[in-house]
């Protein structure tokens, strides 16, 4: 029981009245964030890290991973009472949420939401407490080919799991690699792609590509639906919460299956939308009263926020042992432990002993701080969307600028902060996935600088990639996650030949 | 770019998801082509020490030809993937009625620092869109701009970008 001990040593390093403070802070921030349209969970940690510099850093990513919490769960409650999802992955959480806040089951819905995603983010901190260490231990042994393997894994998975067709998550991706790759090339001293301008030279910054991307895209797509925010109003009392929770148990087997397909998605990157979507499909097809889903079963939002959250939070057990991580959030909570100087990967569990301990101490106290919190602040919560879309737009448009230019003091980063801002609204209008876009952005360098170590060794010989079990092992893993889309194709293919066999030939 | 078979209903007019997807995709294509460009001028090879510059940005600037290529391929060819319209003109107003302000902020931001800057673009964004009284625009631009300023270069010392007016005041 070596992790429980190291838990409870994270305990102390997280229960400091100051660390509180930073954890309350960071929730309420969260939910704002998470309720706001135009700032999510990845662009508004983006504007905050910049505060947080002079923080020291466990405090600091205390404070960041808990507006990471409070926007999960900020989500829930546009989705439930406004059906505006205000985060992608609480999209699946409208289906029954919104049919209940309107049958006049609005507390009774929001309770069911949040408890979800506090019961299915419990089970992910537990699966990283005792998963992290051994896969720490076990990478400590890796190289750098295993490590390309594993980005290559990473970057595969996205093709072959994500929503949109190959050629645009392909084109997404190569577009981060190629943006990471500008400015000074660290190894040969080399200028890339500035073309003689001397701004370039420190290349684009990923907090400056996701502030851009998903904050002002997303004003200008929200802009174009014409927002009216049309709310039922919520309240909940001690007996609604009582009430709600004596009926949960019963679902229990949705709630673990949503937890298990969130905890698979989060950690491979995957992602927390699809996990919702497909925990929300199973759960229908497996459920007594599927046919009823849509009309505002409690079923229904179960299955969506405990597959969320359960990915959400899983997502920080690859960044924190491998340093990949699983979703544009926790790449950019990775952005700022590099900041700070701390390196993710497997020494991290070995050399920052307290700060690992105390960020996962740190995922129990933030989850049940956040439950009570949302609980008790729902109707304040449902009255700032009750605020004009006309002050709220300019608004987020300057804490965006705000936040682009505190990343580097520099004022070309705000104007390519709405170049980011196009091309997000661009992408996300034709299906063009974003966040493969910006984990190559983050993880560009890292890619090429192990592809490189591990040309170096093997002297331009590509078939060091599958020169031992191990390393062959994940590449072989990455080709079948790369062809997943066409394998199932063609399988499909073969089960409807052979009915073909049996039963007349259908007419093409 | 024309509307590519809207013509007959006067609704949805508007520029086409087919030209939107074409011209990603030949921008997509075209910043491809620069990667690979750039990375044949530094040295795409191997030189004595290890791999040069190039050596990685060159296949990743072939896959990004190779996916927009596809894409391209998809949307001449493949009638059903690019059906409907994109934006319609009346959304485009719309939309560019956010960007253009935000762009002119962004460029303001220069002369007179942020804190002035985002008062005004508040303020003519509430009046503009929002249709509100003044007595409701001037304490809300107001407010947000002083909130921030205490927030950044008082609490946490964080220097924004300030203009004249702040220099009269001792910023």
């Amino acid at each position: 029981m070596e992790e429980f001990s190291s838990l409870m040593q994270g305990f102390s390093v997280a229960l400091t009245y100051q660390n509180l403070m930073f954890m309350f802070i960071g929730i309420l921030l969260g939910v704002l964030i998470g309720v706001l349209p135009g700032l999510g969970g990845a662009n508004g940690v983006a504007i905050l890290l910049p505060l947080t510099f002079t923080m020291p850093p466990t405090s600091a990513i205390i404070m960041l991973s808990c507006i990471y919490w409070g926007a999960l769960f900020g989500g829930a409650i546009t989705s439930i009472l406004f059906n505006i999802p205000g985060e992608p992955w609480s999209v699946a959480t409208t289906f029954d949420g919104h049919p209940m806040a309107k049958s006049g089951r609005a507390g009774e819905a929001l309770t069911t939401a949040f408890t979800s995603s506090f019961v299915g983010a419990l089970i992910a901190v537990i699966v990283i407490t005792f998963l992290a260490p051994l896969v720490a231990k076990f990478s400590l042994q890796f190289g750098p080919p295993e490590f390309f393997a594993v980005q290559l894994l990473t970057f595969c998975s996205f093709v072959g799991l994500g929503k949109g067709h190959p050629a645009k998550t392909i084109a997404a991706m190569m577009l981060g690699f190629a943006l990471a790759a500008v400015g000074l090339d660290t190894v040969t001293g080399t200028l890339r792609m500035t073309f003689g301008t001397a701004e370039l030279l420190r290349g684009f910054d990923f907090l400056i590509a996701v502030i851009g991307l998903f904050g002002i895209g997303e004003i200008l797509l929200t802009m174009e639906e014409g927002l009216a925010f049309k709310g039922v109003h919520a309240r909940i009392n001690p007996r609604v919460v009582w009430h709600t929770w004596k009926q949960l148990p019963k679902y229990w087997m949705t709630a673990l299956r949503g937890t298990l397909i969130g905890c698979w998605m989060g950690i491979t990157p995957g992602g927390a939308t699809p996990a919702s979507f497909m925990s929300y499909g199973i759960a229908k097809r497996f459920s007594k009263t599927g046919e009823k889903f849509g009309t505002g079963e409690m079923e229904g939002v179960v299955a969506p926020e405990t597959a969320a959250h359960a990915a959400g939070t899983s997502a920080l057990l690859p960044m924190l042992t491998l340093g990949i991580p699983g979703s544009p959030t926790a790449a950019v909570l990775l952005g700022g432990l590099l900041i700070w100087g701390l390196q993710p990967g497997p020494l991290l569990f070995v050399e920052q002993k307290d700060f690992v301990w105390g960020l996962i101490a740190s995922m129990y106290l933030g989850n049940i701080v956040g439950l009570l919190i949302v609980l008790t602040t729902v109707p304040w919560w449902a009255a700032i969307l009750r605020v004009p879309f006309s002050i709220i737009a300019p608004i987020i448009v300057v804490i965006c600028a705000i936040g682009a230019y505190t990343v580097h003091n520099a004022m070309l980063d705000v104007a390519l902060m709405l170049l980011f801002g196009v091309v997000g609204y661009l992408f996300k209008k034709l299906d063009y996935p974003l966040a493969p876009l910006v984990l190559a952005l983050v993880l560009g360098d890292m890619a090429e600088s192990s592809f490189r170590q591990s040309m170096l060794l093997s002297r331009g010989e590509v078939s060091i990639f599958w020169s031992n079990g191990l390393v062959g092992s994940i590449c072989a893993l990455a080709m079948l996650m790369l062809f997943w889309p066409v394998i199932t194709k063609m399988l499909a293919r073969l089960r409807r030949g052979n009915n073909d066999l049996d039963e007349a030939r259908p007419v093409e | 770019m024309s509307d590519n078979g809207h013509h007959e209903s006067g609704v949805h007019r508007g520029v086409s998801v087919k030209t939107m997807e074409i011209v990603v995709a030949l921008l997509t294509l075209a910043l491809g082509l620069v990667v690979i460009y750039d990375s044949r001028r530094v040295g795409a090879g191997w030189a004595e020490d290890g791999p040069q510059a190039g050596y990685f940005p060159f296949y990743i600037g072939v896959i990004l030809c190779i996916a927009s290529v596809w894409t391209l391929w998809r949307t001449l060819f493949s009638g059903k993937a690019a059906a409907g319209v994109f934006v319609s003109h009346k959304k485009l107003r719309l939309v560019l009625s956010v960007f253009i302000p935000s762009l002119i902020y962004v460029a303001a931001i220069w002369f007179i620092g942020i804190y002035v800057a985002s008062a005004v673009f508040i303020g003519v964004f509430m009046y503009w869109h929002g249709r509100f009284a003044w007595t409701r625009i001037v304490p809300v631009s107001l407010s947000v701009p002083i909130a921030m300023f205490l927030l950044f270069e008082v609490w946490f010392l964080v220097p924004l970008p300030k203009g004249p007016l702040e220099a009269l005041i001792g910023y």
